[in-house]
């Protein structure tokens, strides 16, 4: 049977009724980092826990990629029917920015400062017919 | 201890150079370089060499001749050239040797890097959903640094057009052909805010520089260039570099500004007596910012400078005089040497049509690169 699976492990606590970003806290120096780190870049500590990171922050910079990616860019896309998408930087509560794709892809619905939401989004079919899954953010402005 | 001095420049021009490979290239500007310095190979003591794509750079002896030279091959992202220049340095300053080449060449296919994540320590899903992209880490730090020092759009586009009609008075440049504003604001966007006239492209080329003791440089040239520092560092955690899933919370100064206060601070010399210099600028927005972050002005500064007319060949700071990257193309193991060589060139008076006034005695090149790493020199007369 076909289901939906996280296209990496590790990176959004799912399924579940609100998705959390899962990354990793420094026990040393307090400090986090999205994906989770066996070693603190901090410190070069190796005591790290996984934690939940949130769902939610606000938009630090962005830009929009207006071509097709080459390899090892891998969607159900074709240059026919790609659409250019919105890649941000989003500052969480805990402090740390974390690179993402984004939901809106035009200048006009796009401003540092904004306030995002997490979202989980299809990237492509696997092999076995499995619909993978990824993260991205969206803005929570005027829903 | 000697000072160390460059006596010999050599160039393959960049661009395009279909019937030639990156070690073809390489070979061509090493005996450029030797025969300006009125020596030969076998004159080499040791030899720093890199390329991305060219090969290894010690294969050139198969050209040059197996004379049994120190030959070390040396790869450093963008800073390549730079970490050949501080090796080589180092080589003479201590006394090791008293001459020796600095190689760097390179020839990439068409259109844009395209990195594998498992070589930066990434995981797959980081390309596969489309972040793996260097343009979009330059879009998005000079979105942010427009919003934090309020610089207009039209100041990407005045750099843009500098690089080009500089490029348009240099002859060994790959574009030779001045843009209008007007052609430059309607290119297609890249990536939000640079569009394709605002970003440098992959290229292929050499360049080779011959470096001696400073006191035995007058048998090689009647116009050495000295170089007073050669400076390679890495990032500091807080830094925003590319290829980065997450950034901390505090930003710490960028690479460029810890190379850049070593290489003054070895060279005895400030930003203020600087009179030429070359600033990595594979896109405008680098330009902009390598600005400030090499200590030529302060942050937010840049755009009266630019509209002043500060960073042109007659102003009161030249930057990229040969049209940088930008109109030069970046053959990433040979382009922070031709920063170099430019800068010899205008110390010694011979840069032509783009040659800065009133003898420059003062240089810097400074180059930035993926993961943050960047490499500064200091040159005088
Ligand atoms: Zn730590």
């Amino acid at each position: 049977m076909q289901t939906q699976q996280p296209l990496h492990p590790g990176l959004f606590s799912w399924p579940g009724s609100s998705p959390q970003l899962l990354g990793s806290r420094c026990k040393d120096c307090g400090e986090h980092a999205f994906p989770s780190q066996h070693s603190c870049r901090a410190c070069g500590s190796e005591r790290t826990e996984v934690v939940e990171l949130g769902n939610a922050g606000t938009l630090w910079t962005w830009t929009i990629q207006s071509f097709m990616p080459k390899a090892p860019y891998l969607t159900d896309e074709t240059p026919e029917n790609f659409r250019p998408y919105g890649v941000g930087y989003v500052e969480l509560a805990c402090g740390i920015k974390v690179e993402s794709r984004l939901h809106e892809n035009s200048a006009n619905a796009l401003r540092i400062g904004l306030p995002m939401k997490l979202e989980i989004v299809p990237v492509r079919l696997d092999n076995d017919g499995n619909q993978l899954v990824t993260f991205q953010f969206r803005s929570a402005e005027a829903l | 201890m000697t000072d160390v001095a460059i006596v010999g420049l050599g160039l393959h021009p960049f661009g395009r150079s279909p019937s030639l490979s990156g070690l073809e290239q390489g070979a061509i500007a090493a005996r450029a370089a030797i025969a300006d310095a009125g020596t030969e190979f076998k004159a080499m003591e040791f030899a720093f060499g890199g390329s991305q794509d060219g090969g290894n750079a010690d294969s050139l002896v198969n050209l040059l001749g197996l004379t049994g030279l120190q030959f070390t091959n040396i790869w450093n992202g963008c800073a390549t050239g730079g970490s050949s220049l501080n090796a080589a340095y180092s080589a003479i300053k201590s006394g090791q040797y008293d001459m020796g080449l600095v190689v760097g060449f390179d020839k990439h296919a068409r259109g844009a890097f395209n990195p594998q994540p498992k070589d930066w320590g990434l995981d797959d899903w980081y390309g596969e959903t489309g972040l793996m992209l260097t343009t979009q880490y330059f879009a998005m730090k000079i979105q942010r640094y427009m919003h934090d020092y309020d610089i207009s759009r039209e100041t990407l586009v005045r750099v843009a057009e500098k690089a080009f009609r500089n490029g348009s008075i240099t002859p060994t440049a790959w574009r030779q052909t001045a843009l209008s504003t007007e052609e430059i604001e309607q290119a297609p966007m890249v990536s939000e805010p640079l569009n394709k006239y605002m970003f440098c492209s992959p290229a292929e080329g050499g360049c080779a520089l011959v470096l001696c003791r400073a006191d035995i440089a007058q048998k090689f040239t009647k116009n050495p260039v000295l170089l007073r520092s050669a400076v390679v560092r890495s990032r500091h955690y807080g830094s925003f570099e590319v290829f980065s899933p997450s950034q901390a919370p505090a930003v710490a100064p960028s690479p460029t500004v810890t190379a850049s206060h070593a290489a003054f601070e070895f060279a005895g010399i400030g930003p203020k007596d600087v009179d030429v210099a070359q600033l990595q600028d594979t896109e405008v927005g680098a330009e902009i910012m390598h600005l400030a972050e090499n200590g030529f002005c302060e942050h937010g500064e840049q755009e009266r400078w630019i509209n002043e007319g500060a960073t042109e060949i007659n102003g009161i700071l030249p930057v990229n005089t040969d049209g940088g990257c930008l109109a030069n193309g970046e053959p990433v193991g040979a382009s922070g040497l031709r920063q170099v060589y430019e800068i010899c060139h205008q110390l010694r008076g011979t840069a032509g049509k783009r040659q800065v006034p009133n003898a420059p005695k003062v240089g810097y090149t400074h180059v930035y690169g993926a993961p943050g790493i960047s490499g500064v020199n200091i040159l005088t007369t």
